[in-house]
């Protein structure tokens, strides 16, 4: 009997050589060529998003506004006052509390249509390639030009209210408090769904066929294959559709500016960019704004950690 | 360690400089050369821009202008505050809202026109006692009024004479006639609607339902004067309950259109300025009247908004003696009649009406209008202004459009706010 084992592969000692390197050595790092590739990502990553990110957090802490090149202006520093000043805002209490509406009537939304129209998409079925583009089209078309034919579709002498007839709501959808935000949540979902049924094809053909004849041999039927192979197969993907339909909805701003008149009836539909545009920019307090834009990413960041600790734990 | 000593003196030295406030000194107002302005991008102030750059331009080759139409954004307010951060406005812009103006200042980013030795003077004597109301709250001009478009009520004719109403004098004097003849219309389905102002959230879109009629309701008052809010009196719940009896009996619709409802037929007023009639030209037979008051005021009693756009130099400008002598030139009497004559908007001169014979005898539309500039009212010129017309606005469309709060208490609670912000200022 021959008894064999594994070669040991041993990681030469880091310690040593690193105490060896010069400054330079340490700062281009083991890997320059990888660095330099890297590099200009970095200047990006660090010019546009994290030195406006920064500036944003010393504005939102300043009473802070433009100001002309030579203009002398005091900008003294006010503590938590502007966070103050927000969050005693009813209005936009008000638009954290609708896109939070937005998000729970989205998230699920987007993952569920999109996982299925996904499946259905990569099976052999007749037509695909034009189904395919056909859920693609409104994600490349401007909302602008979008939110023309949804103002049609869905005003009080619209298609949606001549089909429902008695049933239609009154108010209509746009302009009723309680339906315009979740109107506004599918016109997003519809819009979006292109590309994150394109990440679900992408992710499908990374799920083995073996799995799913194993599965068919222990006699397991179509929902029992799409449910216990397909979905864990794609949670990868699951997790990042989940994290970016949130960003898509914490970014809210041209649909609720365009398709109800400024975050109407009366506030339904405003979100907080929308807000932080109507009192950073047009009402010139960008340090409002700046603080309602750095409890958005505080709010965002706490949703993306709940979001991977339940969409994306490991099994 | 003596540099070191000296950069701390200097520093203190700016922080105390900066603790003085104010603006840096700017370049000297005799300054002469070439210099830069923009203008609107409507296809009229274009070609009237385009000819008074080239008039300039012939007569003097050592300061000459390059114009252009403001660059898009998603508002010409939002990209000239834009273009005061970054230091690249221009001399001059042709369309400056008077809205703007307070934030514009803050941002230091305007010349006072008083800073020329003829800048009031010039001012005043072209636009009479009307410039009073665009001065800045430290006594000085930082805009020259430029052109209102007073704005009255137009009427579809035919919608009229189809529901029995003489579309030549219809009875639209008081809020009570007006109500009545629009019950009518709308019930002989002349229009859907009796009237379609926008019913969006912007801050601005008070400017075209509720100001006018507060205007002439109050006989020429302000939305804010002396630091108070004045929409939460008598007047300003007349009017706010004139819009509400209109919406809750679906007269106004709550929905946004997106084309011209009334050149489409779906309402059968607009409430517009002079600009609208070249564009219902061919398109719809109208009349119109000025704005309703609860009383019946006399028309050569009725006071309006003036939607006026007006011009400004902006503090990036080098030569602000060309700047001062080409504003001159632009809003001179003949170049004035130009504008008139190509746009069809009132040039804010005091005497427009008479000023001008020929072409008012050969446009007779638009004499109506340069009556009713005479009396116009501004939106006020205060600090946090577009804070002020957003608070409003809010409080409006919850009670006057959509009826979720009583009209009177939505007012006194807004002009609470108001007050507030006309204090910090």
């Amino acid at each position: 009997m021959t008894v064999t084992s594994n070669p040991v592969i041993r990681e030469t000692p880091r310690q040593g050589i690193s105490g060896r390197r010069t400054w330079f050595g340490r700062v281009i790092g083991e890997q320059p060529i990888g660095g330099a590739l890297v590099a200009p990502y970095v200047v990006f990553l660090l010019a546009v998003f994290a030195y406006p990110l920064g500036f944003a957090v010393y504005i939102s802490f300043h009473d802070y506004f433009f100001a002309a090149p030579g203009a002398i202006v005091e900008r003294p520093f006010v503590a938590f006052d502007n966070y103050v000043a927000v969050l005693s805002d009813a209005a936009v209490r008000r638009a954290f509390g609708n896109v939070l509406v937005f998000l729970l009537i989205n998230g699920p939304l987007t993952v569920v249509l999109s996982l299925v129209l996904a499946n259905a998409l990569n099976a052999a079925i007749r037509w695909r390639t034009f189904f395919r583009v056909s859920y693609y089209v409104p994600y490349v078309t401007a909302s602008v030009a979008v939110v023309g034919v949804w103002l049609f579709l869905f005003n009080s002498d619209g298609l949606v209210n001549a089909v429902l007839g008695p049933v239609a709501p009154d108010p209509s959808w746009l302009v009723n408090s309680k339906l315009a935000m979740p109107t506004v949540a599918i016109y997003v979902t519809w819009k979006q769904l292109g590309f994150f049924i394109l990440l679900y094809l992408a992710a499908l053909q990374n799920v083995s066929r073996d799995l799913y004849e194993a599965a068919a041999m222990d006699g397991a039927g179509r929902f029992q294959s799409f449910w216990n192979v397909t979905v864990p197969g794609v949670r990868p993907a699951t997790t990042l559709v989940v994290l970016l339909a949130t960003v898509t909805g914490a970014n809210l701003f041209t649909e609720p500016y365009l398709l109800t008149g400024g975050g109407g009836p009366d506030g339904a539909s405003a979100s907080p960019v929308l807000i932080m545009y109507q009192r950073g920019i047009e009402q010139g307090n960008p340090d409002v704004g700046a603080a309602i834009g750095i409890l958005l990413v505080i709010g965002v960041l706490i949703l993306a950690l709940i979001e991977r600790r339940f969409v994306g734990r490991e099994d | 360690m003596r540099r070191t000593i000296a950069t701390a003196a200097l520093a203190v030295m700016l922080t105390a400089a900066a603790g003085c406030g104010g603006a840096a000194p700017g370049p000297d107002a005799q300054a002469r050369g070439e210099i830069t302005v923009w203008y609107s991008n409507n296809l009229e102030e274009v070609a009237w821009g385009k000819q008074m750059v080239a008039a300039w331009n012939a007569e003097h080759a050592d300061q000459k202008i390059s114009a252009q139409e403001i660059p898009t954004g998603k508002s010409s307010e939002e990209v000239i505050g834009a273009a005061i951060t970054a230091g690249n406005a221009p001399c001059l812009i042709f369309n400056t809202s008077p809205a703007s103006i307070s934030q514009f200042q803050k941002q230091g980013g305007l010349v006072p026109l008083d800073t020329f030795s003829d800048g009031t003077s010039y001012l005043e004597g072209r636009s009479g006692d009307v410039a009073e109301q665009y001065k800045s709250s430290d006594g000085k001009y930082y805009q020259l009024p430029w052109k209102s478009n007073p704005v009255m009520i137009f009427y579809n004719k035919k919608a009229f004479a189809k529901a029995g109403i003489d579309p030549t004098n219809p009875p639209l004097r008081t809020d009570d006639e007006f109500l009545a003849t629009v019950r009518k219309v709308v019930a002989a389905k002349g229009a859907q609607y009796a009237i379609l102002p926008a019913p969006s959230n912007e801050f601005y879109q008070s400017w075209f339902d509720f100001y006018p009629l507060f205007a002439a309701e109050t006989g020429g008052s302000q939305l804010v004067a002396d630091g108070k809010a004045q929409f939460a009196g008598d007047a300003g719940r007349k009017v706010a309950q004139f819009w509400r009896t209109l919406y809750a009996e679906n007269l106004a619709g709550k929905e946004r259109y997106t084309g011209d409802a009334f050149a489409d037929g779906k309402a059968a007023m607009a409430i517009v300025g002079p600009w609208a009639i070249s564009v219902y030209k061919g398109k719809v037979d109208w009349g119109v009247v000025p704005v309703p008051t609860s009383s019946g005021r006399p028309a050569n009693q009725i006071h309006t908004f003036s939607d006026a756009k007006n011009v400004a130099m902006y503090s990036a400008c080098k030569n602000r003696g060309t700047a001062w002598d080409v504003l001159k030139f632009a809003t001179s009497k003949e170049q004035d009649g130009k504008f008139l004559q190509l746009t069809g908007q009132m040039p804010l001169r005091k005497d427009v009406a008479s000023a001008y014979p020929d072409y008012f005898a050969k446009n007779p539309d638009y004499k109506t209008f340069a009556d009713q500039a005479a009396r116009t009212v501004e939106v006020p010129n205060v600090q946090d202004s577009i804070t002020i017309w957003q608070t409003f606005r809010d409080a409006y469309s919850k009670s006057v459009i959509f009826g979720r709060q009583d009209p009177g208490t939505a007012l006194e609670e807004a002009a609470r706010r108001v007050d507030q912000l006309a204090s910090e200022s």
